[in-house]
């Protein structure tokens, strides 16, 4: 029994980095660029949530939706503000750009308000579910709830709308979607607001789940997503579900077997091992090199 | 001829400013904290080039610096602390391995090209430091107390030699071919060029000055602790890579002085450090994306000696 509630409490922990990997993996997927600065916005989440709750005094739901909100225009500001100009640039100097803007919004927040943490507020009673001899907390079951109804949305909007259509057109091809019409730059504007709100909600789960948040919470998570989205294989929409919740199932394990100070090195011995024996991850598709 | 002769005047020119400052300590117009800064100056200066010859010369994208340098770090002040030896053959001891450990690192990773390259290099500096964090023959955590042993003269002869055996590399036959494989690389090897051998050997030779520098970081201060060695200290030695221009050791070093001075007067503001930092790193990136210097060097700037002036 104990284990079955490891893997509740991992799924929980899997569920956050998929959403975080989910905006990784779209973004990738559409213009090649890993974005570093996602980890800053899903701290950003964190925080709007944050104060939207303890200050505001609004609902889960409501302030959910506004980081959401918020976490989508700042994602779309940051893409048209620093990336935009990078499309034709080297690799790496828009990888060292995302770098810069990740340090830039990390530290203005620090600057603003200090680096102390804050105790994110109880939106919902302690309560725990017992099926079959498990204890599920309340807040397990919520988490996998909107992490579910959020999936099926991000599956709705790519696969039956317009926009998700351009997505997807634009990841396979700009060239030939900005010849088929498409607006390929309001295309990655999208990309880039639906990742961030999906991290803005990621966020917002996170604090509720952990209590904790502080500016710097950003780093971590949004590696181990990135290394999720890795897992599944990049640009692969449900790769980062499947690889975001075999992570945090894996880290979970570890800590769970007494090696918790070794939890994150094992995200990363991950990440070595694919990137050595399977490159592109679990769905991802292999491309062969072209002179 | 003309190689030889940059080499003296590159010696002389590293004795005079040596004998300079060496003369100002000890009349002692350059207190401790001058003397400090100097230091860390140094350190800077060889972890910038050093990250240069990997990211500059051979074009590889590596973001796990600081990995190394924990190694280089570590192993020095396990050789004079407990086992008692010298500093000399504790740097020596430093360098090796985090020479070693860029061997080890490189092997698997550098198959890896761009943005993938970047992320295992930053991962495997992670482990890297988990795993001093996790030996408590190290400290752990808590870190690891260390007699202040780094003087002037340690850091300055330490540059001079990293400086000189880099810049040296760069003008052989590797450096060539090193930097055919940062032009292109399925071009040179389609020329013969065993670009495996030639990435492994320049990340090696990196790792190796980044330990160095990192034997010294740790004489310089009491104590090291794992979380010195993080992902930012890796960060940190990227921008003074990218400010100073990618593939030009003179403008890493030039960026890495420049930049050691900017922190030290605003040691007191960490964040407006960092803000000034990423701003600039992403006006750089934006508006000059070769950075400062390109890669061009200080000395074609003036042709020793000669009339200089710009050579656009």
């Amino acid at each position: 029994m104990e284990w079955i509630q490891q893997l509740v409490n991992g799924i929980s922990l899997g569920s956050i980095y998929a959403l975080i990997a989910l905006g990784y993996t779209m973004v990738y997927g559409i213009i090649k660029l890993i974005n570093f600065a996602h980890g800053d916005v899903f701290m950003l989440g964190a925080f709007i949530g944050f104060y939207a709750i303890a200050r505001w005094e609004i609902g889960f739901f409501p302030a959910l939706i506004i980081a959401m909100a918020l976490c989508a225009i700042i994602g779309v500001v940051i893409e048209r503000v620093a990336y935009k100009r990078l499309r034709n640039a080297t690799r790496i100097a828009a990888l060292i750009t995302a770098i810069g803007v990740s340090l830039l919004i990390e530290n203005v927040v620090i600057y603003f308000r200090g680096a102390s943490p804050e105790a994110y507020p109880e939106v919902l009673p302690e309560t725990s579910i017992n099926i079959l001899g498990v204890n599920i907390s309340s807040i397990s079951i919520l988490i996998l709830a909107v992490t579910i109804v959020l999936m099926i949305l991000l599956q709705f909007i790519v696969h039956k709308t317009k926009i998700g259509k351009a997505m997807r057109a634009v990841s396979l091809d700009p060239d030939a979607a900005r010849l088929m019409g498409i607006n390929v730059d309001n295309t990655i504007s999208a990309t880039f607001a639906i990742g961030s709100a999906l991290a803005g909600a990621a966020g917002v789960i996170f604090g509720v789940y952990y209590t904790r948040i502080e500016p710097l919470m950003g780093v971590l998570p949004g590696l181990k997503a990135f290394i999720a989205a890795v897992f599944g294989g990049i640009g692969s929409i449900p790769g980062a579900m499947v690889g975001g919740l075999s992570l945090g199932v894996v880290e979970t394990v570890v800590s769970a077997l007494g090696f918790s100070l070794w939890r994150d090195a094992a995200a990363f011995v991950i990440l070595i091992l694919i990137l050595i024996l399977k490159p592109s991850g679990i769905f991802g598709k292999n491309t062969r090199e072209k002179v | 001829m003309k190689k030889s002769k940059a080499f003296w005047v590159f010696s002389v020119l590293a004795l005079v400013i040596y004998a300079v400052v060496q003369g100002l300590i000890s009349v002692g117009i350059l207190d401790l904290y001058y003397q400090n800064i100097l230091v860390q100056m140094c350190i800077n200066i060889m972890l910038a080039v050093s990250l240069h010859i990997i990211i500059g010369i051979t074009g590889q994208f590596s973001i796990g610096h600081a990995g190394f340098m924990a190694v280089g770090a570590y192993f020095s002040a396990i050789a004079t602390m407990k086992l008692g030896l010298p500093l000399p053959v504790g740097l020596l001891i430093g360098a090796g391995v985090a020479a070693l450990a860029g061997l080890l690192v490189g092997i698997p990773t550098l198959r890896l090209k761009g943005d993938y390259l970047a992320i295992a290099t930053l991962g495997f500096a992670e482990i890297i430091r988990i795993i001093f964090l996790n030996v408590d023959y190290v400290g752990g955590a808590a870190g690891m107390v260390i007699t202040n042993m780094t003087t002037w003269t340690y850091a300055f002869v330490s540059v001079v030699i990293t400086i000189l055996v880099i810049a040296n590399f760069t003008n052989s036959r590797h450096g060539r071919a090193a930097i055919s494989i940062r032009e292109d690389e399925i071009a040179s090897d389609a020329m013969g060029i065993n670009t495996t051998y030639y990435k492994v050997v320049a990340f090696a030779i990196g790792s190796l000055f980044a330990g160095l520098a990192g034997g010294i970081f740790a004489h310089n201060f009491f104590i090291i602790q794992p979380t010195t060695f993080g992902f930012l200290k890796s960060f940190d030695i990227l921008i003074y890579v990218v400010l100073g221009g990618l593939g030009s050791l003179s403008g890493a070093a030039i960026a890495a002085i420049f930049l050691t001075i900017v922190s030290s007067y605003l040691a007191e503001y960490p964040e407006t450090r960092m803000i000034i930092y990423s701003l600039v790193l992403i006006i750089v990136m934006l508006y000059r994306p070769s950075g400062l210097m390109g890669t061009k060097e200080i000395t074609s700037l003036f042709k020793f000696g000669k009339k200089g002036g710009s050579q656009k």
